[in-house]
């Protein structure tokens, strides 16, 4: 069993270090603070190549391994969670579910710019009245002949209104139920498209979450992923490879919580001595490093096994749950370590503590997770 | 008997600190080897300066009064010290680890066949053979260098062998180099950006950081520098944002001074600074932050808000010049 | 281009502290000369220049940082075989290599992070007998010309250089090292990277023996309501005014 990275993957993980602790680390709390997307920050990841990681050289991607994804991710999202979810919407939600899904033709016009990064996908499944139950869509995709027309509205949907191109989860068989829902591709430009305001959210506030309006929206009918009733596998599936990115994220929010108390612990003093020298400190250290090698570990496993071409839909279920659970409580005790300061902006740890609650609730809350991974226990 | 001839640095006519401190190693090198501290001075300088460094205990001096050696020229430069050394069959050959002796003394190294060794900080415990010390990996470790060739080329760190005064006769002879090489380049344009003192040569040097929170309150900082005949300096963050000219950040990407007295003032501390800045005889530290890592490098500290604390040093400054 | 342990690596030494124990140590490309790799970059992304090459001499632990090199968006990487002990056993290596090398510009970093000597780029002009400015903080190419910026005693200077000729840079000539794109990563291994053998050549000094320094003495606080007593120390207990 080899642990080791190899140079590429380590060179990867470098240059996203690099990239978040100097670019992405001058104007985080800025753009937390106001709810400012990250313009330039999200060309210079498109630039540097970290919008289309794990696609196909092909179809103008990187032909990264996810476990050089995962690295990338935790990296990004030590510092900057707002950025790494748009990065992690891009890849292993819109741009996965193009290339494992589409056909030729969808991959050559969509995938291929969302690849480089020129467009910025969304992925629109969740909606006012269904969250975790997905098995039933309130937003219609009417099969009209040679298109579908698209009446709904969908919620917090993360580059909703930044995105160029919607990958729209829809029904278009209410009799069928879960077998008669359909995925469209969608223009961001097409008529009958309005976005709701910007979402002022708890945490990873510099990234564009809305609500998306559907009213008589055409969308070719080659516009689709699959056969018809395909939607809502696809989006199943889809969301299994999401889960990993997410997962990653979640990992680099605790992570980054970790390396900022184990610092602070370091330097601050109390009672004669710095707080480090203190066990009740160190032990709740010690606590806290176990939990995130854990979810590094489980975030490698799934990424392995997927890179392997194994099933990993429970592995990657695995590090979302365990991840988003310890990065909540390696935030809390974050900031509970840094004391005042911790609950101070100029610090860090608030943040990331808001930012790990997320990670608890989207791309499958916890509950979901803990449903797939209790079927996969008790399966005959 | 071996001579030492070492690279007599002038500025505006005259020999600053640096100059005087190298011919006084100069000197005490050339007692340990029983020969004599030959100084050579490229371009014109007026008499009194150059018998200036006869109290440093040089006893002649090359003066290369004529000669284009302004603009400064690696390839040029190299000849004349070359050549000199030849002339006056130095065994060693020593610069300040100036800009300008950096810059040429690899390549005097070269033509003598001697071995180099930069930034030394002090007298070299042997002599057969030649051996040094002198700071690595960046100020983190001391080696000791032993050089294998006959002859040895070697740049002293400044402000670490200080000024010593000995009676020299410095006896000036003017010297024509054989042949010089030519220009290797065109000077299109000159710009002076820096104040009247010298980072690089100021005994003391006032410097602040991201506390003193704008541009705008730099006033006690620049009066402090002033009451102390001081240079001015900034740390990195402030020369970013474009509070001070880039040309005073002091830090590992930046300068490295070596002054007697430093004064951080609303300065952290990160490592880099103090890279910069670790071989200060003496370092001052003033931040609110009692956390703050400044005060682990720093020999006297204050607690306090720079903008209480910097003025109330202003007036001290003041008063102690005054009594002084 | 030279391979130095990270910057934040707290040095330790072995062997009867005759040597860097390099136990753990990552390596990566000295600092300035990525900065001039960074520039050279820059130039060629604007079309003033037409190739990058990046040279080392070093064992085979350096070639990792040199794919790094190349990831960064350097066309090809040389390896000179060989274990230095001075600078100057490293300019003459390069010197010997350069003889069958055509180039218009060479670059080096003002000096190494580990030995600081500031050495090599100097005696590599002097042996191959090719100009050199030193303290180059700016590098620019303005129709076919190429301007110097270069740092003097209190100033700067534009000069105007005849290639071929060396550049020794320093901070200034690029304002952050370039961080590789995941292209670049992922194609580093397909681009050349040679590695040639080292004629014999001695070296002039030797490293006998390392040390750490001494740790200071603590900092010694001063009441801010008696400023007058700073400079009372200052002045009979340090001496420094």
């Amino acid at each position: 069993m080899n642990f080791n990275f190899t140079e590429e993957q380590l060179m990867i993980q470098q240059a996203a270090r690099d990239f978040a602790q100097r670019e992405l680390i001058k104007d985080v709390i800025e753009r937390d603070e106001k709810a400012e997307y990250p313009t330039q920050h999200v060309k210079t990841m498109a630039e540097l190549g970290f919008l289309g990681m794990l696609v196909d050289p092909r179809w103008d991607g990187g032909g990264m391994d996810t476990v050089s994804y995962v690295l990338a991710m935790e990296e990004i999202s030590k510092v900057d969670a707002s950025c790494s979810v748009i990065m992690s919407v891009n890849n292993s939600l819109v741009c996965y579910g193009l290339e494992a899904f589409g056909n030729d033709v969808q991959r050559e016009k969509y995938l291929k710019p969302l690849a480089r990064g020129e467009k910025i996908g969304a992925f629109l499944l969740s909606e006012p009245e269904a969250g975790s139950d997905a098995t039933r869509q309130h937003t219609l995709a009417e099969d009209k002949g040679d298109y579908y027309l698209v009446n709904g509205t969908k919620n917090w949907i993360t580059n909703g209104n930044t995105a160029g191109t919607y990958l729209v989860i829809a029904q278009t068989h209410p009799e069928k139920g879960h077998k008669g829902i359909n995925c469209l591709i969608v223009d961001r430009n097409s008529e009958g498209i309005s976005v709701g305001p910007h979402e002022n959210k708890m945490g990873m506030r510099s990234s564009d979450t809305h609500s998306v309006m559907f009213t008589d929206v055409k969308v070719p009918k080659e516009n689709r992923i699959g056969e018809d009733g395909f939607g809502f596998k696809f989006a199943m599936k889809t969301l299994e490879g999401g889960r990993i990115g997410i997962a990653a994220q979640a990992l680099g929010i605790a992570s980054g919580a970790l390396e900022r108390a184990v610092q602070y612990a370091k330097e601050r003093k109390a009672f004669g001595t710095v707080i480090a020298n203190h066990q009740a400190i160190a032990f709740k250290l010690a606590d806290m490093a176990v939990k995130v090698e854990n979810a590094r570990n489980l975030c490698l496993k799934a990424a392995w096994l997927k890179d392997q071409h194994l099933p990993y839909g429970v592995a990657s279920s695995y590090a979302k749950y365990y991840a988003a659970e310890i990065a909540m409580e390696v935030t809390t005790q974050a900031v509970q370590i840094h004391g005042g300061y911790g609950y101070v902006k100029e610090y860090h740890v608030e943040r990331l503590m808001r930012e790990a609650k997320l990670t608890q609730i989207y791309e499958g809350t916890s509950e979901i997770q803990q449903i797939v991974i209790s079927r996969d226990l008790l399966k005959d | 008997m071996s001579n030492i001839l070492y690279l007599a640095e002038h500025r505006e006519g005259s020999f600053r600190k640096p100059a005087l401190e190298l011919a006084s190693y100069a000197h005490a090198l050339a007692r340990q080897t029983g020969g004599q501290a030959i100084a050579l001075v490229l371009g014109k300088v007026g008499a009194d300066q150059l018998s200036r460094l006869g109290s440093y205990g040089t006893q002649h001096i090359l003066h290369a009064a004529e000669g284009s050696f302004d603009p400064m020229d690696n390839g040029i430069w190299s000849t004349a010290v070359a050549e000199a050394a030849i002339k006056v069959s130095a065994r060693l050959v020593v610069f300040s680890a100036s800009l300008q002796g950096r810059a040429i003394a690899p390549a005097v190294a070269v033509r003598l066949e001697a071995g180099l060794v930069a930034g030394v900080n002090g007298l070299p415990s042997s002599m057969q053979p030649l051996t040094v010390e002198r700071k690595v990996y960046s100020g983190k470790a001391l080696a000791t260098v032993v050089v294998h060739t006959e002859k040895a080329v070697m740049t002293l760190s400044p402000n670490t062998f200080g000024l010593k005064e000995s009676s020299g006769d410095a006896v000036a002879e003017v010297w024509t180099v054989p042949t010089l090489p030519s220009l290797s380049f065109e000077v299109l344009e000159t710009s002076r950006s820096e104040g009247k003192l010298l980072l690089s040569e100021a005994d003391v040097v006032v410097s602040a950081g991201r506390g003193m929170k704008g541009h705008e309150h730099w006033k006690p900082v620049e009066d402090l520098a002033t009451v102390l005949g001081a240079a001015t300096a900034c740390s990195r963050p402030v020369s970013d944002e474009g509070w001070r000219p880039h040309g005073e950040h002091v830090g590992q990407t930046g300068k490295i001074i070596a002054p007697n007295l430093y004064f951080a003032l609303g300065i952290s501390g990160a490592v880099q600074h103090i890279a910069g800045v670790s071989s200060s005889k003496v370092i001052v530290a003033v931040n609110k932050d009692p956390e703050a890592p400044i005060f682990g490098a720093a020999d006297y500290g204050i607690l306090g808000d720079v903008h209480t604390v910097v003025p109330a040093l202003v007036e001290a400054a003041k008063r102690f010049k005054e009594n002084s | 281009m030279s391979n130095v342990p990270d910057t934040t690596t707290k040095v330790r030494f072995t062997d009867g502290n005759t040597r860097l124990d390099a136990a753990g140590i990552q390596w990566i490309i000295n600092p300035w000369d990525e900065l001039a790799l960074t520039r050279a970059l820059e130039l060629k992304d604007a079309g003033a220049i037409s190739a990058v090459e990046v040279i080392n001499v070093g064992p085979a632990l350096t070639e990792a940082t040199l794919r790094k090199a190349l990831a960064i968006g350097a066309d090809k990487a040389w390896r000179i075989d060989a274990e230095t002990a001075d600078g100057y056993q490293v300019a003459q290596l390069l010197a010997q290599w350069l003889k069958d090398q055509a180039f218009d510009i060479l670059l080096a970093g003002v000096e190494s992070s580990d030995y600081n000597s500031s050495g090599v780029g100097i005696m590599l002009a002097a042996l191959a007998g090719i100009p050199s400015v030193s303290n180059v903080s700016g590098l620019s190419i303005e129709g076919g010309q190429v301007i110097l910026k270069r740092e003097i005693e209190g100033g700067q200077q534009q000069l105007k250089a005849h290639g071929p000729f060396l550049a020794v840079v320093q901070k200034g000539i690029a304002l952050e090292p370039r961080i590789p794109s995941m292209r670049g990563i992922m194609t580093a291994r397909t681009k050349p990277l040679e590695v040639v053998p080292a004629h014999p050549v001695a070296a002039r000094t030797a490293y006998q023996a390392f040390s750490l320094p001494q740790p200071k003495g603590s900092c010694r606080m001063v009441d801010p309501e008696q400023p007058d007593e700073l400079f009372r120390l200052l002045h009979e207990e340090a001496r420094v005014i």
